[in-house]
């Protein structure tokens, strides 16, 4: 049995494992929200890329370039218009849609520049957080939306039937679908995605434009 | 240094013997110019460090700014203080000369051993003083090439410069894309503001109102226009300090005295600071050479050739780039290079953006820095992993 596995798989969260699995080998991408650069340095290493990062927070930005990774420090909402079109071959924005502030033109802006376009986000539909607000009348608090309204940064919220009606919308077709459930588990979302609206966490979408 | 004269009345002399190397390029290799004019014959003096691997592929230029030279990480000959870089440069160091191959090279127009308004014009057999043809940083950086030729190396792994050393390293990136495989361009800006050339026109003005300069012909009468030079330096080393840096470290205390002198004196520590470092620059710089450099930077405006449009400068770039700024630093301040990382994403180049906190203003590419090591070690070291040399 082979004991040796990179440290970058080990550590990378079920989500970004998710999308680095939709990730073509060797292609040029564009990850933005890249955080300290786990999934970047995961794609570099597995799938050979080319990889650049946006990221806002300055220290996040410090951080991977001293990792060797090209990142500079951008805001997803104001500076995704000075990339050129169809620049890249897959752009990733992860778990940070529900935190710009203008969702629709970030979504129009990623399709632009990329070719496939692979968004994650925190499912808002996810029954616990139904239950939360039914019984509590509070908004809700859950393992993967740990803020109180008034310090989130996500200010953006949806669930999986609002993004499907959002790329709808924006004249994207969806390629792989994927469901993030309890126990770090994934699985493939069916046409129908009233279940998986219920009982996902989250969910990984990578989209093409029609 | 044991001259008698009073300080400001002692010409100022190249060091008897320059240590390092100098190429010289006789007139069958004069250096064109951006004005149209030529220069020849051309000297370049520079230092290296590290070795220059079989494959020739681990060269490393380091540009200097305004006022530094080609000693990067040696013992500078006139001062005696270490090399202007000596935090960054060096075996085990960010940029490590025990992987790397560095080199240095006093700019065209400089006064530490390449051909500038100090060297004897072949046509009068004086110092060209005013006589020297107007360089821009686009002709520092053609100097530089020839070096890079001479020395038998086509692509540079890196070109990494701070201030106008970062300029330079902007033009090597737009000019010679194919021979710069990075670019670190530290503390910069892809043109000189208003901002950045009134000052620079008051450090000229200081020099031409001293009546030893003599319309630039100062150069064999024995004395140097260094009260002039002196102000000029003392008007510009404010510009590399922060605010609060300034006030952290002098605040208003006095300069050896108990009490106010009631006089001109330097009352405060911050005038004495200030004519210190007034009078210990114009022992290793020369007057002229501070026009036509201060006047090379007024020049730069990458964009304005390519259209105005600075992403233009870098279409279609391979090269890798990473530029930093720091935070404090308000005479090549974060928006200036963020222009310039904006514009290479625009380009579709490979850039990182690096933001240092520190307080310590423009200064701050020179000083220890930990963060700027860091990040000039990991861009690197990405780099050589890529190009096979680690």
């Amino acid at each position: 049995m082979n004991l040796i596995v990179p440290a970058a798989r080990v550590t990378l969260r079920p989500d970004l494992a998710a999308i680095a699995e939709m990730v073509p080998h060797g292609a040029k991408v564009l990850d933005i929200g890249c955080g300290d650069g786990s999934l970047l340095e995961h794609l570099l290493l597995t799938k050979d890329v080319d990889g650049r990062g946006l990221e806002l927070s300055q220290q996040n930005v410090n951080q991977c370039v001293a990792r060797g990774l090209s990142v500079v420090q951008g805001d997803a909402d104001t500076d995704l218009g000075e990339y050129p079109s169809g620049i890249f071959d897959t752009v990733i924005l992860s778990q940070t849609i529900q935190a710009t502030r203008q969702p629709r033109v970030v979504l129009q802006q990623l399709l632009r520049i990329g070719k496939h376009v692979i968004v994650s986000f925190p499912n808002f539909g996810h029954w616990r957080v139904r239950l939360t607000l039914l019984f509590s009348g509070r908004m809700p608090v859950t393992r993967t939306l740990g803020h109180s309204w008034y310090d989130t940064p996500n200010i953006h919220l949806c669930t999986i039937a609002d993004f499907l009606s959002l790329v709808n919308e924006a004249g994207a077709r969806i390629e792989h679908a994927v469901a993030l459930v309890g126990n770090e588990r994934t699985r493939r979302i069916p046409g129908n995605t009233r279940g998986a609206n219920l009982l996902a966490e989250g969910a990984v979408f990578r989209l093409v434009k029609k | 240094m044991t001259d008698a004269q009073p300080r400001f009345l002692r010409p100022l002399k190249a060091p008897a013997e320059n240590p390092g190397h100098s190429l010289s390029l006789g007139p069958e290799r004069p250096l064109v110019l951006d004005s149209g004019k030529q220069i020849s014959p051309v000297t370049i003096a520079y230092m290296t460090y590290g070795r220059l691997n079989a494959a020739r592929s681990n060269a490393i230029l380091v540009c200097h700014a305004l006022s530094g030279d080609q000693f990067v990480a040696s013992t500078h000959p006139v001062t005696g203080k270490p090399g202007w870089w000596d935090y960054a440069v060096g075996p085990g160091k960010a940029i490590d000369t025990d992987i790397f191959f560095v080199i240095c090279a006093n700019v065209i127009g400089g006064c530490m051993g390449t051909t500038g308004p100090t060297s004897i014009n072949p046509e009068t057999g004086q110092p060209y003083g005013l006589g020297f043809p107007l360089v821009t940083i686009r002709d520092m950086v053609r100097t530089q090439a020839m070096l890079i030729d001479a020395l038998g190396i086509d692509q540079l792994l890196a070109v990494i410069g701070g201030s106008m050393g970062g300029m330079q390293a902007l033009q090597w990136a737009a000019s010679y894309p194919d021979r710069v495989y990075s670019a670190l361009p530290i503390a910069t800006a892809a043109r000189h503001s208003a901002q950045n050339i009134a000052f620079h026109e008051v450090g000229r003005q200081a020099i031409m109102a001293d009546p030893n300069w003599r319309g630039g012909d100062y150069g064999l009468s024995g004395v140097h226009p260094s009260k002039g030079l002196a102000v000029a330096r003392m008007a510009a080393h404010i510009t590399y300090l922060s605010e609060a840096a300034l006030q952290r470290k002098f605040g208003r205390q006095l300069h050896d005295r108990n009490a106010l002198s009631f006089g001109f004196d330097a009352d405060f520590q911050i005038e004495s600071y200030l004519r210190h470092q007034g009078m210990t620059f114009v022992d290793r710089f020369d007057a002229n050479s501070y026009l036509y450099i201060t006047r090379a930077m007024d020049y730069f405006d990458l964009a304005a050739d390519y259209g105005g449009v600075l992403a233009e400068a870098f279409r279609a770039t391979k090269t890798r780039f990473c530029i930093v700024s720091f935070t404090s630093d308000w005479l090549f301040p974060t928006v200036e290079n963020k222009r310039i990382a904006h514009a290479l994403n625009a380009a579709g180049a490979n850039v990182s953006f690096v933001e240092i906190e520190s307080d310590r203003g423009h200064d701050a590419f020179l000083l220890d820095e930990p963060e700027l090591f860091g990040t000039i070690r990991g861009f690197l070291t990405a780099g050589a992993a890529v190009r096979g040399i680690l």
